[in-house]
């Protein structure tokens, strides 16, 4: 084997208790596409950012071209040969490309674009050097990107998740672009959680799991479900498919839903179908960025449809898709949303009037003012009930902590007794006490006959909940599986798309 | 080098709740500042200092007559901040009230216009409710906009209030025009009846000011307990949080705008048939602009923007004053507004924010 490009030894960082990273060994070759696998939380972009210079690692040392190399910034990155492309672009939208380009790189504006035109015509990365960026696709803006980390000659280009923003007909074109630049003598470290892709285009995989390092393969080799079984640490089995639930009234339906955001970051869902039935909780599973965001403001009236699609969301039977998420709540929805802060309550409001913002319909307003009196009264009610630890209702929402909020926001949607809760990410920060007491009150709610649907990215915890789980996987939902014929590896697979590459499993 | 460098500049940390000490502070502290700031400006000018000084800050409070005058200013600069702060509140921004107070001077005065023989203690009350219907008239076109096509409002009500400057100046140079008057541009005077009450005899202060401090009250009980101004807080403060409660964002900006509007539109009404009694081209010197300093001098809180207008105004009479005695131009009077202002957004900046003196970090070198 030849001597590689970049080598870590036992790289280690922490912040506070939490390991990022632990003793990661990687070693990346000269002219190759090498993968760096794994999960949301896995520590990719913390390594990454060890790399690129944003962050400086606790333990170990990295070499680069045989020399030792300690970078004390992004810039110093550069200079030595290392450029990175975020996920989210960093480009002036009311500024041409060339332009764009000029921030970083020196040179005339007559060369810069006569630069860019012919890397354009090398690496497949067309792009008009004078075009406007607000005026450019996503993946034309990527080429940007790349086009401008190219232009200070890099040796090595880091991608984050970069097919995470493409359209599938981009995605190839990518490949094409990467396949060429690793033939030019650019090495090309590739962050992404899809199999396929990585199968399709890498050289060479590393997987991370917990932060540390679970394989490293040449991912030809080896099959998507091999993959995901270093990824995601556990054996898959074929999932069992869903016997019909027949149990109480429809609170929720969802049928053949299709959206399409204005956003170009946000993901776009495709034939979402499911059902919420009284006396049932329903989950949906998923690495986040799939579409949950998006199926949650649908489903909330935080996003409406447009009125010519109709009969699409039904809630207690009635059409909701043109409703607002005031005259959804009014018939009996709820729903504590991902972002406590901004979302869930207001940061810069007492408790009191937090709980004004969903609750006013039950008995909080006298001839349209504040019933100051019934609104303390239902916060102290709620932040007893539900062990919300605050100095006392009079306190600022934003000075609690995420999983006090959190406890606070439940309560005031349970309080409400609605037909239909709706809860994403119920136990996000929260201390596992509570936690459990959260989980323990959802279950007894839908014992007593409640609709509930939760998000959520611990699929423990689904399992501790539902009846049954969907798995939601670039926009699609899978069909519902009944939680007690299942086992997470089943979902696992679900997750990361791997259900229609696998058809049968050797024993 | 860099390390030392870094070592002396202090860096802006959030606080973890809102200061209410520093928010009372700030514009006392604000005015502190901009006095300073101003009256070191006079001197570079050649002025004497102390001179400006007693003329423009102490002279309206010294004397019944300018105080009177500090009061009849003061109506027409609360009115508007007032109306002008519930949209703030909500993150509305409407800049044009200057064209609605014309606007409502406008209305008002189609009434003694167009019938001047008429009499009756109607006739004023009509004119005010006319005036400040025409006001609500003019936000709505930019509420309009704002609403269905997503039109930025501070561009569309401020340009607005160009137009509607044109708008006076045709009506006093075309039809409206005295034909009396030697041809000024300014309609007839108007008749008794027209004319707002006096509330001080001796003085120009009228009803007006009541009705200012009425409408200060409304807005106090809608912004601090009614449900309806609870949600254009939150609107304002986390627009997501509104949206994720269904408050809708189209009706808290034509809310927002309308009674702005009827606000400056009652003040325009108030000035042609009070102290004006006619329809001029200046009726207004700058009010629709000023309010907007004053609600934020008094923290957007109907309570403080009592005291902003009260402050606002004494300085229009001081300027006044100033230009006379101590030879100071008419622009002064704008600097000091702009620099209050600007002082006290750098000052309330410190009652969600402090500073932190930083030590250079060390142990991020390796």
């Amino acid at each position: 084997m030849t001597a590689p490009l970049l080598s870590l030894r036992g790289i280690s960082k922490s912040y506070g208790q939490i390991h990022a990273n632990q003793d990661i060994d990687l070693d990346v070759a000269p002219r190759s596409i090498h993968a760096i696998l794994g999960e949301n939380g896995a520590g990719k972009s913390t390594l990454m950012k060890l790399i690129y210079g944003l962050e400086q690692p606790d333990a170990g040392t990295v070499n680069w071209k045989g020399e030792p190399l300690a970078l004390a910034s992004p810039a110093d990155a550069r200079r030595k040969g290392i450029g990175m492309v975020f996920q989210h672009f960093s480009l002036f939208e009311t500024l041409t490309v060339v332009e764009n380009v000029r921030l970083v790189v020196p040179g005339r504006k007559s060369d810069l674009a006569q630069g860019i035109s012919k890397l354009g015509r090398d690496f497949g990365l067309e792009v008009d050097p004078f075009a406007h960026v607000h005026a450019l696709s996503v993946g034309e803006r990527q080429r940007v990107e790349i086009i401008r980390c190219l232009m200070t000659q890099p040796q090595l280009l880091i991608l984050d998740e970069p097919t995470s923003v493409l359209p599938p007909q981009s995605v190839e074109k990518l490949f094409e672009t990467l396949r060429r630049l690793r033939d030019g003598g650019v090495s090309i470290l590739f962050i992404s959680h899809k199999l396929d892709e990585i199968r399709a285009v890498c050289d060479r995989a590393t997987i991370l799991r917990g932060g540390r390092i679970t394989g490293n393969v040449d991912p030809r080799d080896h099959d998507a479900h091999d993959l995901a079984r270093m990824m995601i640490g556990r054996d898959m089995l074929q999932p069992m498919p869903a016997v019909a639930h027949s149990g109480g009234e429809k609170r929720l339906e969802i049928v053949g839903l299709d959206h399409r955001p204005d956003d170009p970051f946000a993901a776009a869902l495709s034939d979402v179908s499911l059902t919420v039935r009284a006396g049932e909780i329903l989950g949906i599973a998923g690495i986040s960025g799939n579409g949950q965001s998006e199926l949650a403001a649908l489903i909330s009236g935080e996003t409406m449809l447009p009125r010519e699609k109709s009969q699409r969301i039904f809630m207690m039977g009635k059409d909701v898709g043109a409703l607002d998420a005031a005259a959804r709540r009014r018939l009996g929805f709820a729903f504590v949303p991902e972002e406590r802060l901004g979302r869930g309550a207001v940061p810069e409001m007492s408790l009191v009037l937090n709980s004004l913002l969903t609750a006013h319909p039950s008995g909080l307003l006298r001839r349209g003012l504040v019933d100051t009196a019934r609104a303390k009264a239902f916060t102290e009610e709620c932040v007893r009930q539900y062990d919300v630890r605050t100095p006392g209702p009079e306190a600022e929402a934003g000075a609690l902590s995420g999983g006090n909020l959190q406890k606070f926001i439940v309560g005031r949607e349970i309080m409400l007794s609605p037909k239909l809760l709706f809860v994403a990410q119920p136990t996000w920060g929260v201390d596992v006490g509570a936690a459990s007491a959260i989980r323990q009150r959802l279950v007894a709610l839908r014992n007593e006959g409640m609709a509930i649907l939760v998000i959520s990215e611990e699929l423990e915890e689904l399992f501790e909940l539902c009846d049954a789980i969907q798995v939601i996987h670039q926009g699609r939902l899978s069909a519902p599986l009944v939680t007690r014929d299942t086992r997470p590896e089943e979902i696992g697979r679900y997750m990361i798309g791997a259900h229609s590459t696998a058809e049968k499993i050797p024993a | 080098m860099n390390a030392s460098l870094r070592l002396s500049l202090p860096v802006l940390v959030r606080r973890e709740s809102a200061s209410p000490a520093i928010k009372l502070v700030a514009p006392a502290v604000a005015l502190g500042l901009a006095t300073l700031l101003n009256l070191g400006l006079y001197m570079l000018m050649g002025r004497d200092p102390g001179a400006v000084f007693h003329a423009m800050l102490l002279e309206p409070f010294l004397s019944w007559t300018s105080f009177s005058e500090v009061l009849l200013k003061m109506g027409p600069l609360l009115l508007i901040a007032q109306g002008l702060a519930i949209g703030f509140r909500a993150k509305v921004f409407n800049i044009g009230a200057e064209g609605q107070f014309i606007l409502g001077a406008i209305f008002a005065s189609a009434i003694p216009i167009w019938f001047p023989q008429a009499t009756g203690q109607w006739i004023w009350p009509a004119m005010l409710i006319l005036g400040a219907l025409g006001g609500a008239l003019w936000a709505s076109i930019t509420a309009f906009w704002r609403v269905r096509l997503n039109a930025n409002e501070i561009l569309v009500s401020l340009m607005l209030a160009l137009v509607a400057a044109q708008l006076l100046n045709y009506l006093l140079l075309g039809p409206w025009k005295d034909p009396a008057g030697f041809n000024f541009p300014q309609s007839v005077m108007f008749q008794y009846d027209a004319m707002v009450p006096i509330l001080i005899p001796g003085t120009r202060v009228n009803v007006s000011l009541l009705i200012a401090f009425a409408f200060s009250v409304a807005a106090w009980i809608f912004m601090q307990r009614s449900f309806a101004g609870y949600k254009l807080q939150v609107g304002g403060l986390a627009p997501r949080a509104a949206g994720y409660a269904g408050f809708s964002e189209g009706r808290a900006i034509w809310l927002s705008l309308l009674v702005g509007g009827f606000a400056a539109g009652l003040a325009g009404a108030a000035e042609v048939a009070g102290p004006l009694g006619q329809l001029q081209r200046s009726i207004s010197t700058g009010y629709g602009y000023a309010a907007i300093i004053v609600a934020y001098l008094g923290g957007l809180h109907p309570i403080g923007i009592i005291f902003s207008a009260l402050l606002m105004a004494a300085l229009y009479i001081g300027g006044d004053n100033a230009m006379v005695s101590a030879n100071l131009p008419i622009a002064a009077v704008r600097v000091f507004q702009g620099s209050l202002l600007l002082a006290y957004l750098v000052a309330i900046a410190f009652v969600r924010y402090r500073f932190e003196w930083r030590q250079a970090a060390q142990g991020n070198a390796p």
